[in-house]
């Protein structure tokens, strides 16, 4: 693949986390670093586990595959590969290629000598998958809290999930969380919309500039938050929304057990007027 | 002014801070959990080891009674207007009677049933009420055993936990006050404990638990059909079933998880057998309201009727009392056989009770209010 006239310059070597300058390296256009050979490693590896687990299944139906954690008598043991052993490698396996490639971005970001913002974005999802197979399992005492690989069986578990806490809407961090992804949608959708509106005026008029942007907010809500400041709202947005999700789920038994709508029993009990 | 917005706001915040965290009930590990489906789906009891030992706790079994002589005397014969366990001898007779004061009335003892001057005397409502009593514990534990008490059967103990009136006892839910802003509230959204604080429908038991002839369809609102071909149930009757299930829950102190895969709730093949112990529970509720509770109305005074006049009557929060099996699931009939099997087939007039001993007086019971 040709290289534009002024990647040169940004495709240095050094600036790594690991190993010096192995893998300090880029095919075609893609960096492919230590992290990107642990990444690829995890990622091939916990695919074929994935593929081994629905061949010993008993359906090759892509919405049906399920490979399961373990039984809760199982603790935080190993089980047996074909009794959700399968599941721990392969969550694994996830946790290494989407470390693998947060920290890829990591050595990009320091490569080009920007912020890490967007491995730290990254970071979020990754925290939160953790939060779900990890730390909550963790602190309930077995692995088989754990979601379930498979398209329909992950949905059941958090059908299931839910319904243990009777409604989960009552959930005041799950509450966070959905407002949280809703704000971000509607943010990045009024962004979205105000750079293409102001990118694209009447026919024989010229594009207008981010004076134009800010006093359509300010006529519309008295406040524009400016070119960057958008972009800080979009990231605090997005990363709040997937921090109140991971939240939201490891509250959920380890620290209450009774349903979500109990929880407001302290609301109702305000001395104000009870 | 700024500033003291931002003080009031700020202790404000801190108030609610740490109301939320100190008043919520927050628990934490370690876990003492239950798989009730196949891994990875989710269904799990939940619940702390503290809080698992703390239920435990407070749904002990009492110590049965030592047993008595079968041998002597019948009841019958020693003493008057023994109605229902005439047929034991005085002293397992008598075992039962002191039994059942430690089970319902340990405070009030005896005279609570009993008249001071004549002990055969019906003149106590609560002795008409406690005869019947039997007669619907005989019942429980002969025609339910196959289909919901099982081996460990019910004692007076089960529901009374040695209060005279048993602690989850429900009445019909009088129409709300309208006022001026709210001219009707559709029987929700007041945060009933009874419905887990939820804005659900409040009123589900006078729905779902009153009567034997409450059609089996009506707490199923899910089509059947992969497309509508008639007009299906309002969202209304789909919070009333969520309503009475979250009920249901709270009595039973489990999640919706230990008898439904909720990818499904109303298929039976991917639920858990407990809901077919729950289905014949909701059965006999109905039963033990319609035919032993509801006639008792009039035989009760005014005080110990509802706020429309109603008996008493029994949900699953009765029996279970916040345990998944009450009592922990002792085997507590065993050691009491008198009560496992009905001992008199007479079918005693159950709301006026008559009096048999003549120069003994019964009130006559007084209609509802």
């Amino acid at each position: 693949m040709a290289m534009l006239s002024y990647e040169r310059k940004y495709r240095i070597r050094g600036g790594t986390l690991l190993g010096g300058d192995l893998f300090d390296f880029w095919i075609g256009p893609y960096f492919v670093g230590f992290f990107g050979v642990t990444g690829l490693f995890f990622t091939v590896l916990g695919t074929a586990l994935v593929i081994y687990g629905a061949a010993i299944g008993p359906t090759w139906n892509v919405w049906q595959i399920n490979i399961a954690p373990p039984d809760i008598s199982y603790g935080l043991k190993l089980a047996p590969l074909k009794e959700g052993g399968l599941w721990q490698i392969i969550t694994m396996c996830a946790l290494g290629s989407f470390g693998s490639w947060a920290l890829r971005e990591v050595e990009i970001c320091r490569k080009l000598g920007i912020g890490y913002h967007v491995p730290i974005a990254f970071g979020m999802a990754i925290f939160a998958y953790f939060t779900l197979e990890v730390i909550r399992p963790f602190l309930m005492g077995a692995w088989g809290y754990g979601f379930p690989y498979g398209i329909l069986s992950h949905l059941d578990w958090v059908s299931n999930t839910g319904y243990q806490y009777l409604h989960f809407h009552y959930n005041p961090a799950h509450m966070l969380a959905v407002t949280f992804f809703f704000t971000t949608t509607l943010a990045l959708a009024m962004h979205g919309g105000l750079i293409l509106s102001s990118t694209n005026p009447k026919k024989g008029e010229t594009v207008k500039t981010p004076e134009h942007e800010d006093t359509f907010f300010r006529d519309t809500i008295g406040y524009s938050i400016g070119t960057l400041g958008v972009h800080r709202l979009g990231w605090y947005l997005a990363l709040a929304a997937g921090f109140w999700s991971a939240v939201c789920i490891v509250i959920s038994g380890p620290f209450w057990t009774q349903g979500w709508p109990e929880w407001w029993g302290w609301w109702l009990n305000l001395p104000v007027w009870r | 002014m700024k500033i003291v917005l931002s003080v009031a706001g700020a202790a404000l915040a801190l108030f609610l801070t740490i109301a939320m965290f100190g008043g919520a009930g927050w628990t934490h590990p370690p876990m003492a959990n239950k798989q009730t489906g196949f891994r990875g789906t989710g269904m799990d009891l939940i619940r702390t080891r503290a809080g698992n030992e703390e239920l435990a706790q407070a749904n002990r079994a009492p110590d049965p009674a030592d047993p008595a002589e079968a041998s002597g005397d019948k009841a019958s014969a020693v003493y008057e207007n023994v109605q229902v366990l005439g047929d034991l001898s005085a002293e397992q007779f008598n075992r039962v009677m002191v039994s059942i004061t430690e089970w319902v009335a340990p405070q009030q003892g005896c005279t609570y049933c009993h008249s001071t001057v004549n002990m055969a005397s019906d003149e106590l409502y609560q002795k008409r009420v406690a005869r019947r009593m039997f007669q619907m514990t005989q019942n429980i534990n002969a025609n339910w055993k196959e289909k919901h008490v099982h081996g460990a059967g019910v004692t007076c103990y089960t529901c009374h936990r040695g209060n005279p009136v048993p602690a989850n006892v429900w009445f019909d839910t009088p129409p709300a006050k309208s006022s001026r802003f709210i001219p009707r509230n559709n029987g929700q959204n007041l945060a009933s404990a009874n419905v887990g604080l939820t804005s659900l429908p409040y009123a589900v038991f006078d729905d779902y638990y009153a009567s034997k002839d409450t059609p089996q369809s009506l707490v199923r609102v899910n089509a059947t059909t992969a497309l509508p071909e008639s007009k299906s149930k309002p969202i209304q009757d789909a919070e009333k079933t969520f309503a009475i299930m979250i009920t249901m829950s709270q009595a039973l102190g489990v999640n919706c998880t230990f008898c439904h895969n909720t990818r499904s709730v109303a298929q039976w093949d991917t639920s858990t057998p407990n809901r077919v112990h729950a289905w014949y529970g909701v059965q006999m509720v109905r039963e033990l309201n319609q035919d032993y509770m509801r006639p008792l109305t009039t035989t009760f005074p005014a005080a110990r009727l509802g706020p429309t006049g109603d008996v008493a009557k029994i949900s699953c929060a009765t029996c279970h009392n916040g345990a998944n099996k009450p009592l922990n699931g002792a085997n507590v009939i065993d050691p009491y056989p008198e009560l496992a099997h009905p001992t008199t087939q007479a079918n005693l007039p159950v709301g006026e009770a008559k009096d048999p001993i003549p120069g003994t007086n019964t009130p006559t019971p007084k209609p509802p209010m």
